[in-house]
């Protein structure tokens, strides 16, 4: 086994394990801080594909400023504790055994469908770099880009709009 | 590198574990966050294709997953400070005016 793979395998089993803590735990705080740390290990994980920016745009974006947000509305509304479990007892099991069904599923169909997966290609030394994703960014995706700006714009003043008091 | 079945693999497990706290939580944020997990499964099996294929178009979807998802979780959260202030709770089974 090569130090790649465990490597992989440890980064895999922290990612796991903080996932299974998002779905467990009680309270919507530590939800939040689990799924930071799943955040940060699928950034090691980013760089370890040679994706330097983006683990560092995963970081910053993800587990820095939504996260922060999503703790910020989970202590300022005080909705730790709400509504932690499905009531009914049946739905537990049911929604265990969907799951595991979705994930044997897919497992199979990446094992047996032949020329799935393709072969690793040799890559250039500047894959992943900043300079490399601007290029793309800026000549082949620059539509996109202008369009996604407008989005953010739509965003935040539908936030705006969606929080402002109502007038009496 | 690691063979990217294990990359798909893992993937294919965080997009699970996702969908199966949307079933089981009642919590709207959390499923919320489980959403994000989601979304996060998908951007791992973007970049370990990418690698794959010598493409870098992979990583600027990604790039735009991220934009996109900070949108969706502004607006999310706006609704559910606003959910919350009139229904003073988010648990989603008590949130049922709209049932016929």
């Amino acid at each position: 086994m090569s130090l790649n793979l465990i490597f992989f395998l440890l980064l895999a089993l922290i990612a796991v394990l903080s996932a299974v803590g998002l779905l467990a735990s009680r309270s919507a705080l530590y939800s939040a801080l689990y799924l930071i740390i799943n955040f940060a290990t699928v950034a090691v994980m980013y760089l370890t594909l040679h994706a330097p920016f983006i683990a560092i745009v995963q970081i910053t974006v993800y587990a820095g400023a939504i996260m922060v947000l999503f703790l910020f509305v989970i202590m300022l509304l005080g909705a730790e504790h709400i509504g932690s479990l499905h009531p009914q007892r049946w739905f537990l099991p049911l929604a265990l055994v969907l799951g595991i069904l979705l994930l044997a599923e897919a497992i199979i169909i990446i094992f047996t469908q032949p020329n799935l997966l393709p072969e690793a290609q040799v890559i250039s030394s500047d894959f992943g770099s900043p300079k490399a994703i601007g290029e793309l960014l800026f000549n082949q995706y620059l539509l996109p880009f202008e369009a996604t700006s407008i989005l953010l714009l739509v965003a935040m003043i539908g936030a705006i709009v969606l929080t402002k008091p109502e007038k009496k | 590198m690691v063979a990217i079945e294990y990359y798909v693999i893992l993937s294919a497990i965080l997009f699970t574990l996702g969908i199966v706290g949307v079933l089981i939580r009642r919590n709207a944020i959390v499923i919320f966050m489980s959403i994000e997990l989601m979304l996060n499964s998908a951007n791992l099996a973007f970049i370990a294709f990418a690698r794959q294929y010598n493409e870098l178009n992979g990583q600027v979807f990604v790039f735009f997953v991220m934009t996109v998802a900070a949108a969706e979780v502004a607006v999310g959260l706006a609704l559910m400070v606003t959910i919350f202030r009139t229904k003073h709770s988010i648990d989603v089974d008590q949130l049922s005016s709209l049932k016929g």
